[in-house]
């Protein structure tokens, strides 16, 4: 018998992380994270999880702490937000380079200054070449579905992964949305105990990231990009396979398409920036228009053969990014450009800033501006929309 | 326990990368005697960290995970509590970091796997300055001394480690030198018998950084234990004693003047006699207040 509740997303981390049997936690509170934690170290110490908390002193010791642990062999996980994984960054070189299956809830928010303490997707995109893999959620359910999936995923030996499981500020992390929990039999059917390739073990001594010559180095590298391209069939497999092992709707695996099958206009976005795009794609497709959505759910790998394939049927692409690579343009847009690039279909692409440090980006607000492309031909540029 | 009766194991092969004449390499080779196999050892960037040998290769027979500088408590941390999870259980873990990965860079992680009392022994091993990227000042730098970065001697004092570990109630400190192997084993064998955290703090002359000859390593040791320049003590359970080698020193006549230390080193060559003797005049403070805590608790 499943449960159903009605929670909000950071809760629903808690949750995912508790069935999940994992080992060790450690995590730093920083809004809008906190609820996270709090969680998680109530449910260890009333032994509703056994596994041990560490109360770090920083976010930068929260990931030390999470690689120490996953290379004795202990299931790991931490969360953070916006500063908090800025502070993380030189870690997630550390967690990816030694391949270790850490998942970390991402809770998306602004970085300062000045402070901002809502929604904005730069924080983690920023932290896009750190060789982790980075899925976008889009409601509560997927929180727990994404963070159930990627320990299956990313203690695969192909894959030998670490993965943010990112979630909007405010938007996801502090709303109630209704859930479905699985039974644990279920999820221990579905996820078996983590078994690491190699561990720190004296009885078998060895040692974990001495330095090593330069072409040594470049091959590990090579072989992390392989693993990640391993990661697109790897993550779709496991998003079908949870779908189908707890009987729940398969929302996509690299990309959810909405409306997507007669579209001449495609919208891409991450996120519950997406969900707000299905409102959109409703009323201009009320109007008559020809529009759908392609949610970009896997960021990391990049869902490149996905945006290839829309090319083929699309005349139009419209990105919504809600964060900004400061002297160049929307993060989200310029990935989608690249991927179309070797594409011998050259759709027009149009991209749009919205939405920093929370503002609000309402559906009727997408759609006006989704109708503007249709009818102006906007093409390449970034154009900024501050506010309604 | 003597010189004779040290294990002959040695968990710290030869052949190492270290410059000839490295105190910090003898310093880690006599831990390992004491540590024994069943450990995890955890190196920061530091000296350590490169002449332990290139990947594949390795001097030393424990596991190791090398870690980014500022991590390694935080990362001891998670090793002893991931071990605990996973049910293995009478494994040493031990950070050994240089004097800027732990009074520097590294003093928020130790602080907090300290405040949070994690199992573990962390080793600061001082050569007083960052050394392996080619001698720039420290924290852990003495006053006085040149460096890359302070070309006409510190100015400040040397940041009091021992004492800042004390400060946080963990129930062993240990101040060491490389040239009393016997001492240090001692209390690396303490360290390793007792439960929270333990920090030992062992002092290794460094013939290219400090400018000496690589055979004279053993003899500044001594020097700047038997000028009072470098007392040996523990502060066990807040007790603070001086050791037995140290102890005789309370006495002011027993101790070298600061002066034969100086001399001895090229990193000290422009102090002037009124430097000499303002730094013999604050030893000599220093060890009046060290005779009034001996054998006391200091909280």
């Amino acid at each position: 018998m499943s449960t159903y509740i009605l929670d909000t997303g950071n809760h629903m981390v808690g949750y995912a992380v508790r069935a999940t049997r994992v080992q060790v936690i450690a995590a730093y509170p920083i809004t809008p994270q906190t609820p996270i934690v709090e969680q998680l170290a109530t449910m260890t110490e009333t032994a509703k999880l056994k596994a041990k908390y560490i109360c770090v002193e920083s976010e930068h010791s929260a990931l030390a702490a999470c690689v120490g642990a996953a290379y004795v062999g202990a299931r790991t996980f931490t969360a953070t937000s916006s500063h908090g994984l800025a502070y993380k960054h030189e870690m997630l070189h550390w967690t990816s380079g030694s391949r270790l299956p850490v998942v970390m809830a991402v809770v998306n928010r602004a970085l300062g200054p000045p402070w901002n303490i809502w929604v904005d997707h730069t924080d983690s995109l920023s932290q896009r070449d750190t060789g982790w893999i980075q899925i976008y959620c889009a409601s509560n359910q997927e929180i727990f579905d994404s963070i159930i999936q990627c320990y299956r995923a990313c203690e695969s030996q192909d894959l030998s992964l670490p993965a943010m499981v990112c979630l909007e500020g405010v938007n996801l992390s502090h709303t109630l949305m209704p859930a479905v929990l699985p039974e644990q039999h279920e999820v221990d059917a579905f996820l078996p105990p983590y078994k690491p390739l190699w561990k720190l073990d004296p009885e078998d001594p060895g040692s974990a990231a001495n330095i090593f010559a330069p072409e040594k180095y470049m091959k590990l590298r090579e072989n992390l990009q392989q693993a990640m391209d391993t990661a697109k069939r790897g993550l779709s497999n496991v998003a079908r396979e949870y779908s189908h092992h707890f009987g729940l709707p398969h929302l996509g695996g690299m990309v959810e398409r909405y409306r997507c099958e007669d579209a001449e206009v495609v919208v891409l976005a991450l996120g519950a920036l997406a969900s707000e795009v299905k409102v959109a794609v409703d009323q201009l497709r009320m109007q008559g228009h020809k529009v759908g959505l392609m949610r970009v759910r896997v960021f990391r790998p990049f869902p490149t053969d996905e945006v290839r394939e829309l090319a083929k049927t699309a005349r139009s692409i419209v990105v919504f990014d809600r964060d900004i690579s400061a002297g160049m343009e929307g993060i989200l847009f310029t990935e989608v450009k690249a991927a179309l690039f070797s594409s011998p279909e050259k759709p027009q692409v149009a991209g749009f800033i919205v939405g920093l440090g929370g503002v609000d980006v309402p559906g009727f607000q997408i759609a006006g501006l989704v109708e503007k492309c249709l009818e102006e031909k906007v093409q390449g540029n970034v154009i900024w929309v501050t506010g309604v | 326990m003597s010189i004779r009766t040290l294990s002959g194991e040695e968990l710290l092969l030869a052949g190492t990368a270290a410059c000839p004449g490295c105190g910090a390499i003898l310093a880690l080779r006599l831990a390992l005697k004491a540590l024994g196999r069943k450990t995890i050892l955890i190196i920061p960037a530091g000296c350590v960290s490169v002449s332990q040998g290139m990947a594949p290769y390795t001097a030393v027979k424990v596991p190791v995970l090398n870690i980014a500088f500022a991590a390694s408590a935080a990362a001891a941390s998670g090793i002893v509590e991931g071990l605990d999870v996973t049910g293995v259980f009478g494994v040493t873990v031990a950070v050994w970091a240089g004097d800027g990965g732990t009074a520097d860079i590294g003093i928020q992680a130790l602080s907090g796997a300290a405040e949070r009392q994690t199992d573990f022994i962390y080793f600061c091993c001082d050569n007083e300055s960052y050394m392996n990227t080619g001698i720039q000042r420290s924290s852990s730098t003495p006053f006085g001394a040149w460096t890359t970065t302070t070309p006409t001697g510190k100015r400040e004092p040397k940041k009091d480690m021992p004492f800042i570990m004390a400060a946080h109630k963990i129930p062993y400190i240990a101040t060491a030198c490389s040239s009393y192997p016997v001492d240090f084993v001692e209390k690396t064998e303490m360290a390793k018998g007792l439960r929270g955290t333990k920090y030992v703090q062992v002092l290794a002359p460094c013939p290219s950084g400090w400018r000496f000859p690589a055979e004279k390593t053993i003899e500044i040791g001594r020097l700047a234990v038997e000028t009072g320049i470098w007392p040996l003590f523990t502060i066990k359970n807040r007790k603070f004693s001086l050791s037995l080698t140290s102890e005789r020193l309370l006495e002011g006549s027993k101790r070298r003047p600061v002066r034969e230390y100086f001399e001895a080193q090229g990193r000290f060559h422009h102090l002037s006699d009124a430097d000499i003797d303002d730094i013999q005049h604050s030893v000599s403070t220093i060890w009046d207040h060290l005779g009034q805590i001996n054998n006391e608790d200091l909280f």
